[in-house]
Parts: C-alpha cells; structure tokens; sequence
C-alpha cells in the first residue's frame, strides 16, 4: 500500500470498513458460539477459536497490508509462524509426556 | 548525519528501514504472547476437575473492547492513510479518535480489574463458600469499640492511631456454595441468587479477593490482560506523541512523518490482534 492515491482513498476507507464489519460480525458469532446449546465443550472451543483465527486473518491480510508485504517480511513473518507453531505443539505434546509410573520393588 | 533509509525502501530488504524494525520486533513480541498463551493451554488442560474458573468475566464488558479495539484499529490506519494523500487535518482527526478509544479501553479494563479486586470468596471453617461482593466489615478494638468499613476489607487486623482494630465480621454480596465447583463452573444458564451474608470471623477460614494470587485463572487473566494492557499504554503514549509534539515532523519531512505512523499502525494491529485471541480463551471458554 505504499502508493495510495487520493483517488483510491474512498475505496481503501470502504475496505477498512468492510474488515472493521467483518471482524465484529465475527466477534458476534463468537459469543453467540459461546452462549448456544452445543453440549460438546471441545467442539463449542474450537468453534469459537475458528473464528477468532478468521477474524485475526482477516486484521492481519488487510489491516496490516500483509497480502501486498514485501518477500523480505513474508519470509521473516513466515520464520516466526513455524517458531510459533512449534512452540505452542510442544507446549501441547508436553501434557503427554507424562513419566511413567514404575510399581516398587 | 542523515538516517539511511528512513524514507526510502533499502534495495536488499524492498521496505524502508524502521518498517523492518517493526516486524522483527513483531516477531518476537508473538514469541512472547505466544509463550503466555502455551502456558494457558498448560495451566488449563492440567487444572484438577472443578478447579478452573469459568463464566467469571464480564462478556458485555469484552465484547464491547473487542469493538471499540477494532475500531481504533480502523481509525490509526485511515490516520496513515490521510497522510498518505497529505490531509494533515484528518490525520489528526483519526488520530485523536484512535488516543480516546484507546483510553475508553483502558478505562473498561480498569473498571474490570477493580471490580475483581471488590470481589471475595470466603472459606468456612465447616468446608463451604460464601461468594460475592464486599458489602462490608466490621473490626472491634480492645477497648471493644466498633468500627465498620463499607465496601472495604482491611485485613484480619489494622492499626489506626495507637488502637488496634480486629477483624468481627464480613458482610458479601453474593452466595453459598458447598464446593468450589458449584462457583468456578456454574451450570450454564444458572444464575446464582444474591444476597448479603454476614459471616463472623470465628468462622472464616480463609478470605481474599479475586486478585491475581486467587488461583490460576485469575493469575494468568491478570498476567495476560495486565502485559496486553501495558502494550495498549505504550501503544497510546506513542501515538499521542504522534498526534501532538511529534506532528512537527510532517511540517518538514512528511514522507518520513507519515512512514513513522504506519510503523506505529503496524504496532497497534499487532495489540488488537492479541486481543481478538485474549477475548475468547478468558471471556467466552
């Protein structure tokens, strides 16, 4: 975005209303997601998290101009999803990793 | 000496150089959140049966600082982009809209935060609860004079002159309850009656308020919410600065001015998108 126009303002204020639009619609399915009768509390929290991911896809593609970023920042954004990722797996592989108990002698 | 690149995008990276500070920076502030939010996952799934608190915040109060943080996130980017079509007076007027919602958050935070800080849960030296607002405490001297704080608890005792007031009574607002799970997980729906309950200090076994140091859901609320909130505060004492001192720059070197500003946005995505995850793993699970 490093070449807005005044004539492109109108429609770039528009797009930022339509993410503000989305998000809070989002927001909205998130606490309606979390308020229905969905007796699984497993699926009504990945629901819910579904969403939040989409909302904050949604901040980050437009608000923070990632989809027109430079490969220099793709990349270093990209070093740091993995880091991330591996970071909260292992945090979850680690509930497993529990010793095992041994009877005594 | 000039800055290099502080303009003009540096031909090896294609963005200029404060742009890249930014995102590395980014980088590792997802690090950081990114380690909290494991150790919630951790906290969370490790929690014995009935012991974490669940339905405790306010989501009214969230829902609306969802909003008014996503509005502000709209706001600082059309800030950046009236400088881009140079329209100093929008800019300052997105700008000046993006410092008042930023402060209305923290103002909500705050409120959330006090209204934990007023809220108790008495154990009882028979086993049960009372849960609820501070109504009240009475403390009596020596000299067996009554005192009674309204809405206020000072501990079991506290000095005042040279008399030292023990603790007789505390009066909540709220309800009880036979076992903590009855008050971390409600069934969904239930409403819990309430009422003033006074509770002699004979019988109190333990009390304190929902504090940071309550359990861990309140410690990892506080310690999320608290480094979230102090970004929040960083976030807006730049832009503010932006917005007032700061607007001098725009008057002699504007590309530069208006490059600061979006670094600046980039800064305040960054804290909406940690909130759009904080919202629905305290609030809404």
């Amino acid at each position: 975005m490093d070449d807005l126009k005044p004539s492109d303002l109108g429609s770039y204020t528009r797009r930022c209303f339509y993410v503000f639009f989305a998000v809070i619609c989002g927001t909205a399915l998130m606490v309606a997601a979390s308020l229905s009768p969905i007796s699984s509390s497993g699926l009504r929290i990945s629901l819910i998290l579904v969403i939040a991911a989409v909302n904050a896809t949604l901040v980050a593609t437009f608000l923070m101009h990632i989809v027109t970023e430079k490969r220099f920042v793709l990349v270093v954004l990209a070093f740091t999803a993995i880091f991330f990722v591996a970071l909260i797996g292992l945090s979850s592989y680690a509930q497993h990793d529990v010793p095992a108990i041994v009877a005594p002698r | 000496m000039e800055i290099p690149y502080a303009v003009k995008p540096r031909p090896d990276t294609g963005v200029y150089n404060a742009k890249l500070g930014m995102w590395l920076f980014l980088a590792s502030e997802v690090m950081l959140f990114g380690g909290l939010f494991s150790a919630y996952i951790l906290l969370r799934v490790g929690a014995p049966e009935g012991t974490w608190t669940q339905g405790l915040l306010d989501i009214r109060l969230g829902t609306i600082n969802t909003v008014i943080l996503a509005f502000s996130a709209v706001t600082t980017l059309l800030a950046w982009a009236a400088c881009k079509v140079r329209d100093f007076g929008k800019f300052k007027m997105w700008h000046g809209l993006t410092i008042l919602l930023a402060l209305v958050f923290l103002g909500i935070k705050s409120y959330e935060y006090r209204d934990k800080f007023s809220h108790f849960q008495i154990r009882k030296a028979d086993g049960t609860y009372v849960d609820g607002h501070i109504a009240g405490s009475k403390y009596v001297d020596a000299a067996g004079q009554e005192r009674e704080i309204h809405h206020g608890f000072r501990g079991k005792t506290f000095t005042e002159g040279e008399k030292e007031f023990t603790l007789a009574s505390v009066t909540l607002n709220g309800y009880e309850a036979e076992t903590l799970k009855e008050i971390n997980q409600p069934e969904r729906g239930h409403k819990h009656e309430h009422k003033d309950i006074t509770v002699p200090a004979a019988e109190i076994k333990k009390i304190g308020n929902y504090g940071p140091a309550h359990n861990t859901f309140t410690a990892i609320y506080f310690t999320m919410t608290g480094l979230h909130a102090l970004h929040i505060l960083g976030g807006v004492l730049v832009i503010a600065y932006f917005w007032g001192p700061g607007s001098k720059m725009w008057h002699t070197e504007p590309d530069r001015f208006t490059n600061r500003i979006e670094v600046s946005g980039l800064f305040w995505h960054f804290v909406d998108l940690v909130w759009i995850f904080l919202f629905p793993i305290l609030y809404l699970t």
